[in-house]
């Protein structure tokens, strides 16, 4: 009871998606800091594997099921297996990965159960809260925290009233850690009861899933350009500078959506999180949502026509100038000086 | 046969292609810059409504949109773009909603009209949740496709729909009665449509007619087609502790202007000898090289 359940996807390859791990490992701390136990939900087939991982992560419980039918993951079966456990179990957090299975799933259970949900936080803490008209003060609430529409701010939203306190994380924002000792779980068997014709409402034909590509998130060195690229031919000398240096690039919400860059490259709060070593912001701003997504990088060079561009306060080197002109002379003084 | 079909849009300020003059200096989003427009998803969505109606007969498509009066606009922009007629959401009880609130109103709108099949767009760009058409699915009780990216097939009984995932695509069947949301990848939506644009450029809800201090007894007499319909929570019948902030389970507890603290940046001109300087600094502390 009162304990923070994770969802953890699984992967084609019937392991627990990163995003799962990473929020197993800001459960645990949440865990810790409430005093509560963490629980862990599995669904799918094939799981050996996948309870296995879930052994360095501190779970006192795993729920799980494990059927064919429950792989790949279908809406109306995974749902009512995560609403009837969370009517039983009573979560006080339950939290899930900001995916396409996520996103699907956890919207219907908050329906389901009446309660708050918060897409794509940036941070998760816990914290009171003082409602000074009723005069009722919550203790230890989830603080769901996430960059809102409208600029540089920061909105913290809580569930004062209902259970549990959902929310969605996307992946990388959370750092994946695992124990070095592995736990000994409680196995406990999930129940769908009876399925219904509406849950069987949707059958899948045809599946075709690609190995990822790109994987901005073990890069070392991510060269990133945003809307002041200009166009889609002049992020091409990002890419040139991403293979002399042996980088990747990324692009902001703006590049992605005027189709400069595709969209597994976009960083910031609805695209990935990043932490290389170094960060070059190329005709950035720097957005808040964006920021959120990169703030974490160990060096950052912004290179922007304008001296007074919010990322700049950011950056260890900032650049004035025009990005066109600027990183030609970067590869160029590179190949120079590595000679 | 007779497929009632509901698309479900919403108008929102553009925040996309955020140009150097819609960004304060400040890194903030100039919203006076920003210009209302129909939810981008929300156009997918209707183009995948109007497909199904080329493909088959007697389809309706009817949109529903939440909003103030002027959401009006997206109604008639639907209409002129091919939809059968529209439906203006509108109350100030709905203020303040957050998702759970908004699907709840709209499920009782979308419940008046008891559809085969609801479209929506698969996220709005003022919130990006994606989180309105699921909880809208589940208090119908009716199964939802997300992501939906491509209408195969359709028949009395059943549609194939291709969704749009992370790495890849997945082909579904689904009967009737169902929700999908439409992926930004789906088919653009066609434009306007000259005729329609001139039989119903004078379509109007009441309250934009009365605003103008227009007689709109005759008109809506005569052209019964023109009138776009208001609905309150009243006449969705919604219960109105499940509306805005009293029905709204999230809270914001706290907002909080970001102030940047100043880094100690060190600062180079796009001159040679500077980028020169930039470059020989990181590879003498190793960042590079």
């Amino acid at each position: 009871m009162k304990n923070i359940f994770v969802y953890c996807e699984i992967t084609e390859e019937h392991r627990v998606a990163d995003v799962s791990l990473e929020l197993l490992s800001k459960g645990r701390k949440l865990a810790s800091e409430l005093g509560v136990a963490l629980e862990a939900v599995v669904i799918g087939s094939q799981l050996k594997e996948a309870f296995e991982q879930l052994c360095y992560f501190g779970v006192s419980v795993i729920h799980y099921a494990e059927n064919d039918n429950l792989f790949p993951y279908r809406t109306m079966l995974h749902a009512k297996l995560v609403q009837t456990l969370f009517e039983k179990e009573q979560p006080e957090i339950a939290l899930f990965g900001a995916t396409s299975v996520g996103r699907d799933l956890a919207p219907r259970i908050a329906s389901a159960l009446r309660c708050g949900l918060t897409a794509d936080c940036t941070s998760l803490q816990i914290g009171d809260h003082t409602d000074e008209r009723k005069k009722i003060t919550y203790k230890k609430l989830l603080y769901q925290i996430r960059p809102a529409f409208g600029g540089n701010i920061i909105a913290t939203i809580i569930n004062p009233e209902t259970r549990p306190q959902m929310a969605t994380v996307r992946e990388g924002v959370m750092k994946l850690e695992p124990q070095q000792v592995k736990n000994n779980p409680e196995f406990k068997k999930m129940d769908a009861g009876v399925i219904t014709s509406v849950e069987e409402a949707v059958a899948i034909i045809h599946r075709h899933i690609e190995p990822p590509k790109i994987n901005l998130k073990a890069a070392q060195i991510l060269i990133a350009g945003g809307y002041g690229m200009g166009s889609k031919e002049n992020f091409n000398i990002l890419y040139e500078l991403a293979d002399l240096l042996g980088g990747e690039v990324g692009g902001t919400r703006a590049a992605v959506d005027a189709g400069f860059c595709d969209h597994e490259r976009q960083i910031g709060q609805t695209g990935v999180t990043v932490r290389p070593k170094l960060y070059i912001a190329c005709g950035i701003s720097g957005a808040v949502q964006h920021r959120a997504g990169m703030d974490q990088s160990a060096k950052i060079i912004s290179i922007n026509t304008s001296p007074q561009a919010p990322i700049n306060a950011i950056a260890d080197y900032v650049v004035v100038g025009d990005v066109m002109k600027v990183i030609p002379k970067m590869i160029q003084s590179y190949k120079k000086q590595i000679k | 046969m007779n497929l009632k079909i509901v698309v479900l849009a919403k108008q929102v300020p553009d925040t996309r292609n955020v140009g150097k003059d819609a960004m304060k200096e400040d890194g903030t989003v100039n919203r006076g810059a920003l210009p209302a427009i129909f939810n981008p998803d929300d156009l997918n969505a209707l183009e995948m409504a109007l497909e199904m109606k080329d493909r088959m007969r007697n389809v309706e498509v009817v949109v529903i949109t939440m909003g103030p009066t002027r959401a009006a606009d997206i109604i008639r922009e639907a209409i002129f773009r091919g939809a059968d007629k529209g439906y203006l959401l509108t109350d100030r009880k709905f203020a303040g909603s957050d998702t759970l609130a908004t699907s709840y109103a709209l499920f009782k709108a979308v419940q008046k009209i008891n559809p085969d099949l609801i479209v929506c767009g698969l996220q709005a760009i003022d919130g990006d949740t994606a989180q309105v058409g699921p909880q809208i699915a589940e208090k119908l009780h009716i199964p939802q496709i997300t992501y939906v990216e491509k209408l195969n097939d359709i028949t009395e009984n059943h549609m194939m729909l291709t969704r749009r995932l992370e790495r890849g695509v997945e082909t579904v069947k689904v009967n009737f009665p169902a929700l999908i949301t439409v992926h930004a990848s789906a088919n653009p939506c066609r434009p306007m449509h000259a005729k329609r644009l001139l039989k119903f450029k004078h379509a109007h809800t009441l309250s934009e007619l009365q605003d103008q201090n227009r007689d709109y007894t005759d008109l809506f007499k005569e052209h019964p087609y023109l009138r776009i319909e208001e609905w309150n929570a009243e006449s969705v019948e919604a219960d109105e502790s499940y509306l805005g902030l009293s029905g709204s389970p999230t809270k914001v507890k706290e907002i909080e202007s970001v102030v940047l603290t100043q880094k100690e940046s060190k600062r180079f001109t796009d001159k040679d000898q500077d980028v020169d300087q930039l470059m020989k600094e990181l590879l003498e502390t190793r960042v590079i090289g």
